[in-house]
């Protein structure tokens, strides 16, 4: 695999070429010339990439060139306004949507993580009588379909009195059974039992274990527990959705779901939405682009398991 | 599946499990916080989902004051099976998958395979820009997608007009929303069927190339049963998300007139919830939303053999 041709080989044509190296004993009856290959790639990440863009211009647009499609020129630059117009609405309403929004998901994945690795730690490294059952309920929670329990969940916290409240959206959102797999995967991968035993043998209590060597060890599963968690409270939109009508508790993404409701009646709302999208985004972007060696091992440990 | 967790780590040895009751007080206290949250948003809530279920409200003349929760057993059950929103909910939800689910796991399988094979340049690139719309919240997803099919907003209906092609997404909901879909899931997969690709031993597909396989014969006969554990998991989750179609359709809803408030079974329910009021019927809905959920991931393990399928918690 690895002793492709120095020599791009485009066609078919010209066999006598081939590199005398490990595929010549039988002609192949497809074959992908490196630039099909990279074409086929290039295309599919124009594809991904280039609805980002089309954000990119239209958040600079203002109401009149957005809604007629007008190609951005410099001089119809108005991201400055537009962002001027979006802390002005509302006595800065999106701001506040916007901080309500880091701190259901900073918090919310910061909590989710521990306690996540927390139970993750635990299963891998205790023996306990009906541990595997107890597991085997975490992987049932994988498969429930979360947004099911949106309006049971409303029900529940409307009785408790937490409806429409900061604690609502909070309190679900530390929830995550994948996350306790993928802890206990990590756990397995990162934490030498020579150590913990070390640990003990010096006399460290086993909460104190855990927490100045377990979760040191693991912090690599943490952060990718964190940064999935993060992500997904972010995008979350079902639950604030069921739980808020206050607006001032609403995460970003419901109040650019409020505001677009509202552009039929008053256009001036189109580049609100659109540059509200784009700050939105940014933050998840920088993060998976800074990350990405965490996400990806992560994946990896989902994915091979 | 054993033991090839994150590569670095593979040298390490596991610890032996620590035995004894006597130590029974830290794996609780770590384990609580879990299972306490657990049981308060998923066991709880299920729970409360099948109990309202199977209660009416009924109102007294004006409204005022007298509500009145009657048992009516699988009468909710009835009257949303009965209901034609329903069930077109589930037609819509069942054509969205149809096209959805083969489309987007066929090509981030393609794309993956692609990816890993020496062909391909630039591939932290690639996985990084492919990735990238999983990073974007599913309801801008929709809200550019949306503006993308929007006549005069959008420069691709544009292009497409003065190239004499005319489909109106937002008059074909089903594509509309599976493009969207598309689009947000396709790099996710593909980075997870990537990995799995990655980490077959490179011994194994040398072997096949000094025997003389052709690329693309190794990819199928090789390279797909080993990753075979990944796509039914792949599979798994895409089906159970799938089901739960809200965001995408909602959004759309604004622009495009044949996305009614009914048109997946959760936006049935939520309207019938917050609309209507009518709690039992939307806990009803829910329900059957969840156990068809159930069902479709249990016939995805079965369909894909028991060996790989149940897998995930056999190991550890």
């Amino acid at each position: 695999m690895s002793t492709a041709t120095p020599t791009r080989p485009r066609r078919r044509q010209a066999p006598s070429h081939r590199p005398p190296a490990l595929d010549v004993r039988r002609p192949r009856h497809w074959s992908m010339s490196r630039a099909t290959v990279n074409s086929v790639l290039l295309l599919a990440t124009l594809y991904m990439l280039l609805p980002l863009l089309w954000l990119l211009t239209a958040s600079a647009k203002n109401t009149g060139d957005l809604v007629s499609g007008r190609t951005l020129t410099p001089d119809r630059w108005h991201l400055g306004e537009n962002l001027a117009n979006l802390a002005a609405v509302g006595d800065g309403v999106y701001f506040r949507w916007y901080l309500n929004s880091l701190l259901y998901a900073g918090g919310g994945a910061a909590l989710c993580a521990l306690i996540c690795v927390a139970a993750g730690y635990a299963f891998h490294v205790y023996g306990f009588s009906g541990k595997e059952k107890l597991f085997g309920l975490v992987l049932l929670g994988v498969l429930v379909p979360t947004t099911a329990l949106a309006l049971p969940m409303y029900l529940l916290a409307s009785q408790v009195g937490i409806v429409n409240s900061f604690w609502a959206v909070f309190l679900p959102s530390l929830v995550n059974p994948f996350g306790v797999y993928l802890a206990r995967v990590f756990c397995g991968g990162y934490i030498p039992g020579e150590v913990l035993e070390a640990a003990r043998t010096d006399g460290a209590g086993e909460l104190r274990t855990f927490w100045s060597i377990g979760l040191r060890m693991v912090m690599p599963g943490f952060v990718t527990i964190f940064l999935f968690q993060f992500t997904a409270i972010w995008n979350n939109f079902f639950l604030p959705l069921v739980m808020l009508s206050d607006t001032q508790l609403f995460p970003v993404s419901l109040g650019l779901y409020a505001w677009n409701a509202q552009t039929h009646a008053f256009p001036a709302y189109y580049p609100l939405v659109v540059t509200g999208s784009l700050l939105a985004v940014i933050p998840l972007i920088v993060a998976f682009v800074a990350l990405q060696r965490f996400w990806k091992a992560g994946m990896t440990a989902g994915a091979v398991k | 599946m054993a033991g090839s967790v994150p590569q670095r780590a593979t040298a390490l040895i596991r610890p032996a499990p620590v035995p004894g009751r006597h130590r029974s007080g830290a794996p609780a206290l770590l384990l609580l916080p879990f299972f306490v949250l657990f049981t308060a948003v998923t066991l709880a809530p299920i729970g409360y989902a099948i109990h309202l279920s199977l209660y009416s409200e009924k109102r007294s003349g004006l409204g005022f004051g007298g509500v009145q929760r009657v048992f009516t057993g699988l009468g909710n059950y009835t009257s949303a099976l009965g209901d034609q929103a329903f069930l077109d909910g589930f037609g819509n939800l069942a054509l969205y998958c149809l096209f959805y689910i083969p489309l987007m796991i066929g090509l981030s399988l393609l794309l993956a395979l692609l990816l890993d094979s020496a062909l391909a340049r630039a591939k932290r690139f690639f996985q990084l820009a492919l990735f990238l719309p999983h990073a974007v919240p599913g309801i801008i997803a929709a809200l550019i997608w949306m503006y993308l099919y929007t006549p005069n907003v959008s420069p691709v209906v544009g292009a497409m007009e003065s190239a004499g092609l005319e489909f109106s997404m937002l008059g074909n909901p089903v594509p509309a929303v599976v493009n969207i879909a598309v689009w947000e899931w396709t790099g996710y997969n593909m980075i997870i069927f990537f990995a799995a690709l990655q980490a077959i031993p490179r011994e194994l597909l040398e072997a096949a190339v000094v025997d003389g396989a052709a690329p693309l014969r190794v990819a199928l006969s090789i390279k797909l049963p080993l990753i075979r554990p990944s796509l039914v998991m792949a599979c798994l989750f895409t089906v159970i998300g799938s089901l739960q179609l809200f965001t995408e359709p909602m959004i759309l809803h604004g622009a495009a007139p044949d996305v009614v408030t009914s048109w997946t079974p959760n936006m049935y329910a939520y309207t019938a919830a917050f609309e209507r009021n009518d709690y039992g019927l939307a806990a009803a809905a829910s329900v059957l939303l969840a156990l068809a959920a159930a069902a479709l991931s249990f016939l995805v393990t079965r369909l894909s053999g028991g060996r790989s399928g149940k897998a995930k918690g056999a190991e550890a």
